[in-house]
């Protein structure tokens, strides 16, 4: 058998997404919930009482941030969970004896992982629309950030899935690093709100980078220029994927 | 064509390994095993058994050396040669929430194989696992998980199988059923390795065995050529009259005393021209040395394994 293993590739891919529909009511209710939570707290109670940012509603103005926080850790929990409880209950064994490419396996894991994360953003630009008015000013940009923002964190989230040697490692990076640098990443205001030196210090968050991006496909306007945006997704994913070509070439904590 | 005349199906050569806390699992190994044989790798725990099988079958790096499966290297043609391969671990491991139908159809399709129903129902029938095909794993018996690993490692039609313990905690019927299956499939040409800790077993099913202990192979040898090579044979006679010393003149035999004297046992080669057993019958008559009943025995597999690693050790 030579060239590229499909069928190996959908095996997983398809399996991966069985597991998200066994559980789909879970999948959807979860984010459209917490959806509606931030709209009432954020949109209303708190909104109504700000000034428009940006020429943009508060309500309207969050949500770009608000998909975000939620696909960095879809994308992170989804693609870590993915590897690493092969890794627990011992399968991994099948996927590393499989005439299958690290390069495979990665495409097959991730997809899947970006794949749910696409869809459950998705779903909460859907609830989004029936508390504020959405408006999407560059639809292709905003799906190619929706997208690259998937693949990318899924990435690292496989990173993460094969780093870890337990459930309390498994969850300690979204919960102590990608939720508060989320937070403070403009997610619910603009940076330029911010006095100094906290503006300055908040370029030093990636996640700044995306949300920018992210809100400027939206309402057109961001907090850093769309290059800076694209080149921070870019390297980020570049990085991910020589950590992870790294991680199946030496077998790190994959292997003995 | 004869057997011995095709390529090996495996071929491992100069293979070791070292891990990073010092230990060396595997110390230079070279093996062959032929195509369509069933081979036993027998060996006490941690001779390095699994660790050879594991990088066989891609599960572990190696430190060094070169192994081929039908002729392609492991490592620079893994797809070629793991596609070959059917593992099955000592260890059950099973995505458990999965159901025994949608777990054999993946391992399949992991293994690039288009999907063939029709075929997969024959394993899942031929292992009793059919009418448990839409239970989730979970819902099993270790013994029908069990049959789910070996089910999953013959989802992709492998040439070449490896049984890691197979029979380990299982059941009598299982057993048995197990090495009617592994019969079947050497008939249909699939080449069987196997470990296992109950050497009768691997007397009655390996055409041959290699021993290997401290990661290297002690010998390799078929099961006949080894039984009569290594084996003895055993003529016990229960004496009528107990003794308290061998009489001198029995010398000439190997004799030794038993249940206090009251069983005399004679050892000897189980291949050697002249057992001497006539004559040491006919000599006893002389002597007036009546016994009121005999048996004879061969050695078992198990008792050349022990002898085997004696020096070793």
């Amino acid at each position: 058998m030579t060239g590229i293993n499909y069928h190996g590739i959908w095996a997983i891919y398809r399996t991966e997404m069985q597991r998200a529909f066994r559980t789909i009511w879970q999948s959807i209710i979860t984010p459209v919930i917490t959806t509606a939570l931030y709209f009432i707290v954020f949109g209303a109670a708190i909104g109504s009482h700000m000034q428009q940012l940006g020429g943009v509603d508060y309500g309207a103005f969050i949500v770009p941030g608000l998909m975000m926080l939620t696909i960095l850790t879809q994308s992170i929990s989804n693609a870590s969970i993915a590897i690493y409880f092969p890794k627990f209950t011992g399968t991994l064994f099948e996927l590393l004896s499989a005439p299958l490419s690290a390069f495979e396996a990665v495409l097959a894991y991730v997809g899947a992982a970006a794949t749910k994360s696409i869809g459950i953003g998705l779903i909460i630009l859907l609830t989004a629309t029936f508390f504020v008015r959405v408006e999407i000013l560059h639809p292709v940009w905003m799906v190619a950030f929706l997208v690259i923002t998937s693949v990318a964190f899924s990435l690292f989230g496989f990173i993460i899935g094969i780093w870890a040697r337990s459930f309390e490692q498994l969850a300690i990076v979204p919960s102590l690093v990608v939720t508060p640098l989320t937070f403070l990443g403009g997610a619910f205001y603009s940076i330029d709100m911010l006095s100094e030196p906290w503006r300055t210090i908040s370029l030093f968050n990636p996640v700044v980078y995306l949300v920018s991006g992210f809100r400027w496909s939206f309402h057109g306007v961001g907090d850093v220029s769309l290059v800076a945006s694209l080149a921070f997704m870019t390297g980020f994913m570049a990085l991910c994927l020589g950590v992870l070509w790294w991680m199946f070439r030496t077998g790190y904590r994959l292997k003995p | 064509m004869r057997v011995e005349a095709m390529p090996p199906i495996l071929s491992v050569a100069g293979l070791e390994k070292h891990y990073d806390s010092g230990l060396t699992a595997l110390g230079g190994v070279d093996l062959e095993v032929r195509r369509g044989e069933i081979f036993a790798l027998l060996g006490p725990n941690g001779a390095g058994k699994t660790t050879l099988i594991s990088i066989i079958c891609g599960t572990v790096t190696m430190t060094s050396g070169k192994v081929l499966v039908g002729g392609h290297d492991v490592v620079t043609d893994f797809r070629a040669a793991r596609s070959i391969i059917g593992l099955v671990p000592q260890e059950i491991a099973l995505d458990i929430f999965s159901t025994v139908w949608n777990t054999v159809v993946f391992s399949r399709g992991l293994f690039g194989r288009s999907p063939d129903p029709a075929y997969l129902e024959q394993i899942l029938r031929d292992l009793s696992l059919w009418e448990k095909r839409n239970s989730k794993v979970i819902e099993l018996s270790g013994g029908m998980k069990r049959r789910v690993m070996i089910a999953k490692a013959l989802s992709h039609e492998p040439e070449l199988l490896f049984l890691d313990e197979p029979t380990a905690g299982v059941d009598v019927n299982l057993r048995r059923d197990m090495w009617a299956l592994v019969r079947r499939l050497r008939d249909k040409g699939v080449t069987i390795v196997l470990t296992t800790h109950y050497i009768e077993e691997a007397e009655d099913m390996a055409d041959r065995v290699g021993v290997i202990e401290k990661g290297r192979i002690l010998l390799v040898e078929d099961m006949t050529t080894l039984m009569e090579k290594l084996g003895k044979r055993r003529l016990t006679l229960v004496l009528q009259h107990p003794m308290a010393a061998i009489p001198p003149e029995l010398a000439g035999w190997p004799l030794e005393l038993q249940a206090d004297g009251q069983q005399l046992l004679y050892t000897f080669d189980a291949n050697a021209e002249g057992t001497g057993v006539p004559g040491l019958l006919k000599r006893l008559g002389e002597l007036g040395i009546d016994f009121k009943d005999l048996d004879t025995e061969r050695s078992s597999l198990e008792e050349i394994f022990i002898s085997l690693l004696e020096p070793a050790r």
